[in-house]
């Protein structure tokens, strides 16, 4: 669903876009202000909230013990998931997961997993005698749209990876409340992404703009510079030039992204 | 896709991977249209041991009507993976997450290549049945749809050609196998309009420099060439030779 204003709001935008300007004054390349609130909850293991301009995005990261994946014995796990509360959008319809909210938790997920973020080795290294391992969930909250929903997901999924203090393990029991160290963090991971409007690529677009974009390239990238994750959403074809062109440039972004966290 | 894992050896003594092919190696293909008769459009794609068959109604009303677009016909498009496609247990029948996802990437393959201004108001349905899976089912389902389109009459402007490409031992290697898929470090899964050269879809995992992503759509778009002469093959065995202009000489 759109709402009628913001669709004639996307015609400006649209319109705009072919002078070289955007509706809010920023360059196509530039941010908003972005700021990540460390740590914001006491009751999950981590947790982080993203403002990419006036978008909010709370992470909660939670760690359980759970039995391992049959075919990953060894192995810890990680998930992502991510919901898209009615509160933060008045297009957000309670329910269940929509196709929109599976791809943003896919792609945070890929970039998370594919970066070897958090070694899953690692996690199943000591498994309790009852054969479980460590599981880190990671639950993507956003409270506010405004745009650009999946880069403010993944660098909140990152910073509340990093805040994250594992509970103390006593036998078979997880001890909530007491520092059982951080997270084996090998890297760090997030998205950049980039809509369409009009034949130019926006980086870091409002709602406004994401409606009148033809389609949105994110891609994963890690602090040492490697690419983690790659999704073409929307309708718009676009060339291996332009796609090596955006990688380029969101391998520059990552420090200034990384900054903030 | 882990390096968790004890990696498994993908390549064999002599270079070769360990189906016996080159890095740019596709597996066999085969493309049949017009398999079925209720469908107003259908193929069958295999490509090395996958099997997708793929059907296509439309353009026909839209339900619910409030989604219908006055101005163009909107594509709804559905992969999905039969309970018993798998080499492995019995998988749950019904879209997943990762289903859904793909269902969502597909339909913006085909809103880029149908000519949806020609049907507003109206709906067309696409529906892939991966009935065997082998690595590589997403890219057989987009092939097999691309031609069940063609077949069902909708004007595109182009066959989609998908092909994937991935990190395997270090190196990018075309066409990946369900063991280089489970056990590489990276999956590239594309389609290209070849006709403008562009990506319809574009997707990565894995741990990708940016030389080796340039490497991967590069070998890509040179195997796309051998996929499309495949798909071409398939829509020529039903409807004869067709010389590109309407001249009726046919």
């Amino acid at each position: 669903m759109v709402l009628i204003l913001d669709k004639i709001k996307a015609e400006e935008v649209k319109a705009l876009a072919a002078k070289g300007e955007r509706l809010d004054g920023r360059g196509f390349k530039d941010y908003r202000d972005i700021k990540v609130d460390v740590r914001p909850l006491q009751n999950p293991e981590g947790s982080a909230m993203a403002h990419f301009g006036d978008t909010k995005v709370l992470v909660g990261v939670k760690v359980d013990l759970v039995k391992p994946f049959a075919d990953r014995p060894t192995d810890g796990v990680i998930s992502v998931n991510c919901e898209f509360t009615p509160l933060a959008h008045p297009a957000f319809e309670p329910g269940p997961p929509k196709e929109e909210s599976i791809e943003l938790a896919r792609v945070v997920d890929r970039a998370i997993r594919s970066a070897e973020v958090l070694p899953l080795a690692k996690l199943g290294e000591n498994p309790t005698e009852d054969g479980r391992v460590l599981g880190v969930y990671v639950d993507v909250y956003p409270l506010d749209h405004n745009g650009n929903l999946t880069d403010a997901a993944s660098l909140a999924a990152m910073c509340a990876l990093k805040n994250t203090i594992v509970p103390k393990i006593e036998g078979d029991l997880l001890i909530r409340g007491e520092d059982g160290g951080k997270l084996p963090l090998q890297r760090q991971a997030t998205t950049c992404s980039f809509e369409v409007v009009s034949g130019n690529i926006f980086v870091d677009a409002t709602d406004i703009e994401e409606i009148a974009s033809y389609g949105r390239v994110s891609i994963g990238v890690t602090d040492d510079g490697f690419l983690c994750a790659g999704q073409k959403s929307g309708a718009a074809g676009i060339s291996r030039d332009k796609l090596l062109e955006l990688a380029d440039l969101a391998l520059e972004n990552r420090k200034f992204l990384f900054s903030k966290i | 896709m882990s390096t968790t894992n004890p990696p498994k050896p993908l390549f064999r003594e002599d270079g070769k991977r360990l189906s016996g092919r080159e890095d740019t190696d596709l597996r066999e293909i085969k493309m049949q249209v017009g398999i079925f008769k209720k469908a107003q459009g259908s193929a069958m794609a295999e490509w090395g041991k996958n099997k997708v068959v793929a059907g296509v109604y439309g353009p026909k009303e839209v339900f619910p009507k409030f989604l219908a677009d006055p101005y163009k016909g909107i594509i709804a498009a559905r992969y999905i993976m039969a309970p018993f496609s798998g080499a492995e247990e019995h998988g749950r029948a019904g879209p997943n997450r990762r289903s859904l996802e793909i269902s969502k990437v597909v339909r913006h393959v085909f809103e880029n290549n149908v000519l949806l201004q020609e049907f507003p108001k109206t709906g067309i349905d696409i529906q892939m049945e991966v009935i065997q899976s082998d690595g590589g089912t997403r890219v057989t389902a987009i092939a097999a749809a691309s031609l069940a389109l063609i077949d069902a009459g909708i004007p595109v402007y182009d066959i989609v050609t998908p092909i994937s490409v991935g990190k395997v031992g270090g190196k990018m290697v075309v066409d990946l196998d369900k063991d280089e898929d489970n056990f590489g470090e990276g999956d590239l899964p594309m389609a290209f309009s070849l006709r403008t050269g562009e990506l319809l879809l574009w997707q990565m995992d894995g741990l990708i420099s940016r030389d080796e992503l340039e490497d991967g759509l590069n070998k890509g778009f040179e195997a796309a060439q051998k996929v499309r002469v495949v798909q071409e093959a398939a829509l020529k065995e039903k409807y004869g030779d067709f010389n590109g202009s309407d001249t009726g000489q046919n």
